[in-house]
């Protein structure tokens, strides 16, 4: 049942190389072979979104991907993005206007806004909550999401 | 009351209004903002041992026979535990309060001990090296059977055809009459008598984190440090130490960040026990997180209610009477140690709360069935409560023709009547319902909506406008839970410490599950001992560092812990004054703490910064007199006594859209005004209210835990049981009158459960509200397009 694959992949910029088992999912790979345990896991079933990362620049559910299917691919996760500063702005307005309270959806929150926002794109507030409707948030109700997301869309 | 009025700011007191009623953003927000957060499950230690169990696969069964054989072989097992096993480690519980008379519940044990009573209950423990192994081994135990007869309605526990615990006699774990008499007078001379009978579905938190729990046990101090996902660190200090049978000193509980709780988290659950347990019986750490299958099936659920309710009101539209019938249903087992008699108490308590009719009278059941266990979850109680209320007051001002602001303006409680005595016996000091509705109906322009409507209905547009009025049980005093014997503190302390570098450090017995709690504790410490914000440390969810107190539940943060803050604010500042005083070689009255400085209380000039006052006290202490000492750490208490909870009201609005042919519900926007005595951080308050809104709302519309006629849960997962998401979500108005409490210094009430209690009833009115142009009407939640469709009889 443990078939494990080497299964090479850069995470976060840096190359990793590991036996993996085959039924692991990316997320569990990340959480506990790779200690980034930002990707949080709500449901395993695609639902909730709080596993969201990004895969060759495409955000994924951690908990539908399989580890060995990102072998050769480029992953990103919360850690990373935090570090590049490429989320500086959108952890500013949320933060700025509490657009969380216990925080465990917003890592994944906060890929999935991000995949909007890097569109460059204007977006209204419709919009801004058709891109995040896969990510459940059960403590905010989602308002001060929509309206840091705005925030850093439109300016 | 104007915020200059406070008592936190009243004349002659020494504390400046610093950081109150700021809106400053959670300092601890930013490692959850990069995902460098430690819930539960992140945390990583040598040796853990992972937990899954073997769950029933029946709602009532006996277990004849658990065959280990298979599972014991498989891979990375280190043991398997039935409850035989487990129970040698654990005592059983039983749900009861002694002030709830009559209340009975069977013993609890961690893992079931030859019956099930619930599909989803733990049968067997599988302990092993990861989870992953637990979970192959678990598929591997073989277990025999007998199915016994089931209950899942609870009109048919209440006959008790079947009784479940043979030893109880019955299936009525609790009952429950009121009445203040002359009701059926009220009644017999009614102008207009108005009855209907509410649904209220069953329904449960959904935290994005699933319940986690990393017991470790230490068998040479015979010490346990469990890292808990729990609203309530103390109470599970005192749970498992008396029920693992080790000494209470040696048992730390801490809570670090929590992926939501909602009052999901604050009961006993058997899986974490059994998890706890077997800390004990391995000699090692061991970890068990719900997954969410495991969540839908052994979080605790809530809100199962008939309610049948009938109102007596004069021509006039003065309501005379209330008459209620309340029966819920709460599983095989009262929860401990709350125990699942505090919800349809909270409704014979609440109904009709805002009102002020002086007759009343209520029964109520509590009830045995075979189904996930039911306890306190956000609001308890208060959103039926609330919703039968008003969904009876809007039906009485239709049959009489009354506007519904209107009909609620000639009955609401006068602002000028407190301190006053609701029939039910509960005591309010003060509140202000008729300031709330004029405020509401304003910000929402009450009026050109009502106008805006009946154009559109001439274009078949159907839109409802609901108003629901509320009031909410805050900052309960040992009223609640103590005087019925629960070890649950109703009390909190803080300690404040000066750091030398002129840092303070807080901690506080009241948990942060991501409202806001440690923000608005820095925004209190601050202001009360004149440091900036930036200076101060909050420590919370830790039995080993933080004063004994209750933790977080019933909206009880910022009332009772933030007194206590404040009181030990103000008792560090004035013995840093004591410190300054020798230092400075002036009189005390002369100082004054402003901006981290010791200033001069006149000319407000600074004569010396807190880290010079720090590093004298603690390091050159022998410059200062001999006869004096320094003390700056300083620890405060506070109980609210004089009022068995402290009252808040407020009132909600929805306005939402029906689409006949479809039976879709649009919410277009919601209101929500709320007095909760005085707001310490308006963003953190309208976002307690806006989360708790959506819960409301989620209960009105979408979530319903859905069983079969065998007792099996139907939808428990996440694509099957709806939430609400960013999607379907109106924007949400909040505005805020301010009448403190006058029992605490700082007058904050509380407002974690305001949304959740007033948003159900307000949306039910808001949908009733469309269809009563159409004759149709619905007082069955979640109200799903199906049962519209089946109102309007298109289905």
């Amino acid at each position: 049942m443990d078939e494990a694959l080497i299964t090479t992949m850069t995470v976060n910029g840096a190359r990793v190389t590991r036996s993996v088992p085959a039924r692991q999912h990316l997320v569990d790979f990340l959480r506990e072979e790779l200690g980034l345990t930002g990707s949080h896991i709500g449901c395993e079933q695609g639902v909730c979104g709080a596993c969201t990362i990004r895969v060759n620049g495409e955000i994924v559910r951690g908990c539908l991907m399989l580890a060995v299917q990102a072998n050769g691919c480029r992953v990103e996760t919360i850690e990373g993005l935090s570090d590049s500063k490429e989320l500086e702005k959108l952890q500013a307005a949320f933060h700025r206007r509490n657009a969380l309270q216990c925080g465990f959806c917003t890592p994944g929150m906060l890929m999935a806004a991000q995949d909007l926002i890097r569109t460059g794109r204007k977006a209204s507030r419709e919009e801004i909550r058709a891109q995040i409707s896969g990510n459940y948030c059960r403590c905010t109700g989602y308002q001060a999401i929509v309206d840091a997301i705005e925030e850093v869309i439109n300016g | 009351m104007g915020k200059a009025e406070l008592p936190l700011h009243a004349p002659g007191t020494q504390v400046d209004k610093g950081y109150i009623g700021e809106s400053v953003p959670r300092p601890n927000a930013q490692r959850l903002l990069q995902g460098r957060g430690a819930f539960t499950d992140d945390l990583r230690f040598p040796r853990l041992a992972h937990v899954a169990f073997f769950r029933s696969p029946y709602a009532h069964a006996k277990i004849k026979k658990l065959e280990l054989k298979n599972a014991l072989r498989s891979p990375g097992v280190i043991g398997i535990f039935d409850g035989r096993a487990v129970a040698e480690y654990c005592k059983p519980w039983v749900g009861v309060l002694a002030h709830l008379k009559g209340i009975k519940s069977p013993p609890q044990h961690a893992v079931a001990i030859e019956r099930a009573c619930w599909q989803g209950e733990a049968c067997a423990a599988v302990v092993a090296e990861s989870r992953t192994q637990a979970e192959d081994a678990v598929q591997l135990i073989e277990a025999e059977w007998e199915e016994l007869p089931v209950v899942v309605d609870m009109e048919a526990s209440l006959r008790g055809d079947v009784v479940i615990h043979e030893e109880l006699k019955d299936n009525v774990c609790f009952k429950r009459e009121h009445d203040t008499g002359g009701v059926d007078e009220a009644f017999a001379g009614a102008d207009v008598v108005v009855e209907d009978t509410f649904h209220f579905g069953r329904h449960t938190g959904v935290c994005p984190e699933g319940r986690a729990i990393l017991a470790d046990y230490n068998a040479a101090e015979h010490s346990l440090t469990v890292y808990h996902a729990t609203q309530a660190p103390h109470m599970m200090q005192d749970i498992f130490s008396r029920h693992l049978g080790i000494p209470e000193a040696n048992v730390r509980v801490i809570a670090r960040d929590l992926g939501g709780s909602y009052g999901i988290k604050v009961h006993v659950y058997a899986d974490e026990m059994a998890t706890a347990a077997l800390s004990v019986m391995l000699r090692r750490p061991v970890k068990f997180v719900a997954d969410r299958l495991e969540s839908f099936v052994s979080d605790i659920h809530a809100r199962e209610h008939r309610a049948k309710v009938r109102l007596a009101v004069s021509k006039e539209g003065q309501i005379l009477a209330f008459d209620l019938d309340d029966l819920t249903a709460i599983g095989p087992y009262s929860v401990y140690p709350r125990t699942s008699g505090i919800e349809g108490n909270q409704v014979v308590n609440l109904t009709g709360g805002p009102y002020r009719h002086q007759k009343y009278k209520a029964r109520m059941h509590v009830v045995f069935t075979n189904k996930n266990l039911c306890c306190q979850y956000r609001a308890v109680g208060h959103p039926i409560a609330v919703a039968l209320t008003e969904g009876i007051v809007d039906l009485a001002a239709q049959k009489l023709g009354m506007d519904p602001a209107e009909f609620r303006r000639k009955n609401l409680i006068p602002d000028d009547a407190y301190p006053y005595t609701f029939p039910s016996g509960i005591k309010f000091e003060k509140l202000s319902h008729h300031k709330a509705l004029d405020l509401l109906l304003k910000i929402m322009d009450y009026q050109k909506l009502r106008e805006e409507q009946e154009a559109l209905r001439a274009r078949s547009v159907f839109r409802g406008i609901g108003l629901a009025a509320m009031i909410e049980v805050t900052n309960p005093s040992p009223a609640f839970y103590g005087v019925g014997g629960a070890r649950i503190s109703a009390q909190d302390g803080a300690t404040l410490r000066l750091e030398p570098t002129g840092m303070v450090t807080v901690m506080c017995g009241v948990t942060e599950q991501g409202q806001g709690t440690e923000g608005i504790f820095a925004q209190i410490a601050a202001s009360a001992v004149g440091v900036s914000i930036e200076k101060v440390k909050v420590i919370t969810g830790d039995t080993g560092v933080t004063p004994y107190g209750g933790g977080t539940w019933a909206s009880r943060g910022a009332g009772i812990g933030g007194e206590a803050v404040l009181l030990a604010g103000r008792a560090l500042r004035s013995n840093m004054l004591d410190v300054a005083a020798c230092i400075l070689k002036v009189e005390k009255a002369e100082l004054d703490i402003e901006n981290n400085q010791i200033i001069n209380k006149l000319t407000r000039e600074p004569k010396l910064p807190l880290e010079e006052l720090g590093r004298i006290a603690y390091f050159r202490p022998d410059t200062l007199p001999v006869d004096f000492q320094s003390e700056l750490t300083v620890t405060r208490h506070y109980t609210p006594r004089q009022y068995g909870f402290t009252f808040t009201n407020g009132i909600q609005a929805s306005l939402a859209e029906v689409d006949p042919d479809t039976g879709f519900v649009r919410l277009l926007k919601h209101w929500c005004v709320e007095d909760a005595g005085t707001v310490i951080n308006p963003m953190l308050v309208d976002e307690q209210i806006r989360g708790g809104v959506v819960q409301g709302i989620g209960a009105a519309l979408y979530e319903e835990c859905l069983y079969g006629p065998d007792g099996q849960l139907l939808n428990g997962n996440m694509a099957d049981y709806l939430v609400p998401m960013s999607g379907e979500m109106p924007d949400i108005v909040c505005a805020h009158i301010e009448t403190p409490t006058l029992q605490s210094q700082l007058g904050a009430k509380g407002v974690g459960e305001a949304g959740t209690a007033g948003a159900p009833g307000a949306v039910m009115n808001a949908v009733n509200d469309a269809l009563a142009p159409l004759g149709a009407r619905v007082t069955r939640m979640p109200f799903t397009p199906e049962r519209i469709l089946q109102a309007l009889k298109k289905v």
